[in-house]
């Protein structure tokens, strides 16, 4: 039986899982397997939910969202409800559930009432293969980040559902963008994700954590580039707003929930949340180094270091949807096949390159760090080269409006002179 | 692998699920309903596969069938303008019938002859580093012809969705 602390101060809380692991081991000696296993499940999942899933949901997600661009949009954001408009998230609720939630009368619906569930579903599994800590990982498999990339593939086939279910011009715009979007976004993303996975040689996450912490340096030094193109990739394919053309209000209304009401509408919102918050402790994971911080996790528990980075992240993602102008669907199509596709190939190419020059050199660890000083310099090299190879000028504050064809937009094949 | 109650459980699980939706691609009226149908047929396939402890594959039918493919046929569904027509009565569904029922004993007649073995653990090769050793070793050829055939199809397809007008520019380009 371990002991109930490592050490024996009471102010050491890098062992507060030990204090339910003591409790189950005391139970396993009276109680039969069966109940001392649902009983560990169920105080897993109301420890994990009271501690993490609520607080960054709620707090982070809903009133912190909104917070934050309301201090980037110069107004106040909620401020009524509670203690600084703390509670708003909860009176957002309680509001939602009371809404009726209506169903066109020529709408598709069982598939209008299934697609909600659909959605939640993903978000949930996805934080099955995420580790906390050093052994805080539900279900540690060889695969974890194939897995990953195959549960968020699922969503896509809800929001589509949602979209065509409802019978509406507008939503079945809406579900056509975000199928045509993650088609064109999953590529550049997956390329990303594997030139992580050939420089760690691992496509398991806990793998890439340690990989981390064996040679002291993590992923996104040595791939700066990989991590930009997944982190634009990843707000496209979860429709955050500087790329939100499935939901945009100008253009088409709310786009796939322009139907929905009630908690319906809210599940969706919601759980654009929980995806947003996945995604970050994805890429904590995978280019942030997980739960470790170079020597820190010895004296701060490690799933505190995760969530803190996990935060860090969603951070940005918050505030690139509150800074940056929404783009057009043409925009960023080609953008991910001109601009992000090609990036990824050759971020490939040079991590391939390196990963074979350092197994001949015996994966020495000095390397590492010579490989991260090219390629950062490699990146944004790159990234100009590139730029200024399709024609993108780097451009200060336009002065006067300009026609489409000026500014180098698209325009429709038959309305070409 | 397959005693116990919890896998038992899941395969007869998976088992009504995979064959109750194949069912529903078949019957049901509406085209798109049908996809989504064999999307559910998809996701129960990748779970036998977690059943045979072959996770790699597992994660692989979920990311292509379901992430990839899937989408795709979603996609081609809306763009086909008759996707809301009924497809289930046609001058077509004799014959049909009638290869399914030929296929079916084809199949039947191929399980029940053919003398499976049962094992007690997976096979150790199931891993994705040495599936990755396999194929860039042992099936180094097929696998690069694969690639070859899709990368020609990428092109082919370009190609035969340029509009005349883009590339009568590209001409005077």
């Amino acid at each position: 039986m371990t002991p109930f602390l490592t050490s024996d101060r009471w102010y050491d809380i890098r062992d507060l899982g030990n204090l339910s692991s003591a409790i189950l081991e005391a139970l396993d000696k009276v109680l039969p397997f069966e109940v001392v296993y649902i009983l560990a499940a169920v105080i897993g999942f109301v420890a994990s939910f009271l501690l993490f899933v609520l607080p960054s949901q709620l707090f982070v997600g809903v009133y912190g969202e909104r917070r934050l661009i309301g201090r980037m949009q110069s107004r106040l954001g909620p401020n009524r409800v509670g203690p600084f408009g703390l509670l708003q998230p909860i009176a957002d609720a309680i509001k939602l559930i009371q809404k009726e939630a209506l169903t066109p009368t020529q709408a598709d619906r069982a598939v209008m009432y299934v697609a909600p569930i659909l959605f939640v579903m993903p978000a949930v599994l996805l934080w099955a293969v995420i580790p906390f800590g050093e052994h805080m990982v539900i279900a540690d498999i060889p695969v974890s980040l194939m897995y990953f990339l195959a549960v968020s593939s699922l969503p896509v086939i809800a929001t589509f559902m949602a979209g065509w279910s409802a019978n509406n011009k507008y939503s079945l715009f809406g579900a056509m963008r975000i199928v045509s979007m993650v088609i064109s976004y999953e590529s550049p993303l997956v390329l990303t994700l594997l030139g992580a996975v050939v420089l760690t040689g691992t496509i398991s996450l806990s793998g890439m954590v340690a990989w981390a912490d064996e040679f002291n340096i993590w992923v996104v030094f040595v791939q700066p580039l990989a991590l930009v193109i997944y982190f634009i990739c990843v707000s496209a394919e979860l429709n955050r707003t500087p790329v939100d053309i499935a939901e945009a209000e100008s253009e088409i209304v709310a786009g796939y929930l322009t139907e929905y009401s009630g908690m319906k509408w809210g599940l969706f919102y919601g759980m654009d949340i929980g995806y947003a918050l996945a995604a970050s402790g994805f890429i904590t994971t995978v280019f942030l180094g997980g739960w470790t911080f170079f020597g820190l996790e010895a004296w701060i528990p490690g799933w505190l270091i995760f969530i803190a980075k996990t935060y860090l992240i969603y951070f940005l993602f918050i505030w690139t949807r509150g800074t940056l102008p929404r783009l057009r669907a043409d925009q960023l199509m080609a953008f991910a096949w001109k601009f992000l596709l090609p990036l990824g190939v050759f971020n490939l190419l040079i991590v391939s390159t390196e990963r074979m020059l350092w197994f001949e050199q015996d994966y020495a660890k000095g390397l590492v760090y010579v490989f991260a000083a090219v390629n950062i310099a490699l990146s944004a090299v790159l990234v100009y080269v590139w730029a200024r190879f399709n024609g993108y000028r780097p451009e200060r504050t336009p002065t006067r409006p300009r026609l489409v064809k000026q500014a180098g937009g698209y325009i429709p094949v038959g309305e070409r002179s | 692998m397959m005693d116990g109650f919890g896998p038992s459980l899941a395969f007869w699980v998976l088992a009504a699920i995979t064959l109750v939706a194949a069912g529903g691609v078949m019957v049901s009226r509406n085209l798109l309903h049908a996809v989504l149908f064999l999307i559910l047929t998809f996701v129960g396939v990748a779970g036998f596969f977690v059943l045979l402890s072959a996770d790699f594959i597992a994660m692989a039918q979920v990311i292509i069938y379901v992430g990839a493919i899937a989408v795709l046929v979603l996609f081609a569904v809306l763009l086909t303008p008759r996707s809301s027509r009924d497809n289930s009565e046609t001058r077509w569904a004799a014959p049909g019938i009638l290869l399914a029922v030929c296929l079916a004993a084809i199949f039947l007649f191929v399980v029940h002859d053919t003398a499976w073995r049962t094992v007690d653990a997976a096979p150790a090769n199931l891993s994705a580093a040495s599936l990755g050793r396999a194929l860039l070793s042992t099936w180094v050829v097929p696998f690069e012809i694969a690639s070859v055939l899709l990368t020609a199809a990428l092109v082919g397809a370009i190609m035969l969705t340029r509009s005349p007008e883009e590339e009568a520019e590209d001409a005077l380009a």
